[in-house]
């Protein structure tokens, strides 16, 4: 899992792309559970930064970028290039985090 | 009556609280700029030739709200329309909290330069009457100079 190369660059850097497996993908749909709802309500009183959240964002983030990969693994690819965020509010106490990207074989 | 009271302490405590908060945030945020300078921000695909093999994607986020009394104001200017500081200094403040975390990232694994560096923005916890927090990422390709 470790020994494959995520990049949002068009090419690896040093490296020939030898062959393109096509896009692959991961995603989740995270809800913020009520206790932190409410410390952030709190937190929304002062300003500043909700850690919370900025946690949870980031969890989410870093399971949607895993599972793109475990995609890729599978097609056996050994790099991600190109790779996109984007984030969507699904409702207003849920959002969806998704990465993609473009599996290829990199000498 | 009782509620106007709730407001008005409420109000106090963001005046006070949060521009505190926010000066400081800016504070810490100039001195972390300062410390990762050596760490170049560049928004460009293009690669200079002397790079090592290999990238590796680096990202930054942080979720930033603004303080009640902000809100407040901010409600009374949306009925006339015009410029709403308190927002900009938000964003401005997310933003690059957010690029000195995408830094850090790409320090922690020896890098020297970040590139292709993309910011996207989300909100976040809104419900529909209340202005909620913003979420700022920042990602981008770290790469080491030979």
């Amino acid at each position: 899992m470790t020994d494959i190369i995520v990049t949002n660059l068009e090419t690896v850097p040093g490296r020939q792309i030898i062959k393109h497996l096509g896009i692959v993908q991961g995603n989740t749909v995270r809800a913020k559970h009520v206790g932190r709802d409410i410390m952030a309500g709190l937190k929304n009183i002062v300003g500043g930064e909700l850690r919370g959240y900025t946690e949870l964002l980031t969890d989410a983030r870093e399971e949607a970028t895993q599972r793109m990969m475990g995609e890729a693994i599978e097609k056996g690819a050994n790099a991600v290039v190109n790779v996109r965020f984007s984030t969507s509010s699904i409702t207003a106490g849920a959002s969806e985090l998704y990465a993609y990207g473009t599996a290829v074989v990199v000498e | 009556m009782g509620g106007i009271l709730v407001a008005g302490i409420l109000l106090v405590i963001g005046i006070i609280f949060g521009s505190r908060n926010e000066r400081r945030h800016f504070d810490r945020i100039e001195q972390a700029e300062e410390e990762l300078s050596d760490i170049k921000i560049f928004n460009i695909k293009t690669l200079p030739d002397n790079l090592e093999k290999g990238g590796a994607l680096v990202t930054g986020n942080v979720v930033i709200a603004v303080d009640y009394f902000k809100v407040f104001i901010a409600g009374f200017i949306m009925l006339f329309g015009g410029r709403m500081s308190a927002y900009e200094k938000m964003m401005e403040r997310a933003r690059r909290e957010a690029l000195v975390r995408m830094q850090r990232e790409a320090k922690k694994i020896g890098a020297d330069a970040i590139y292709n560096t993309r910011i996207e923005f989300s909100a976040v916890g809104q419900r529909p009457n209340k202005i909620g927090g913003a979420e700022l990422l920042a990602y981008g390709t770290a790469v080491r100079f030979s």
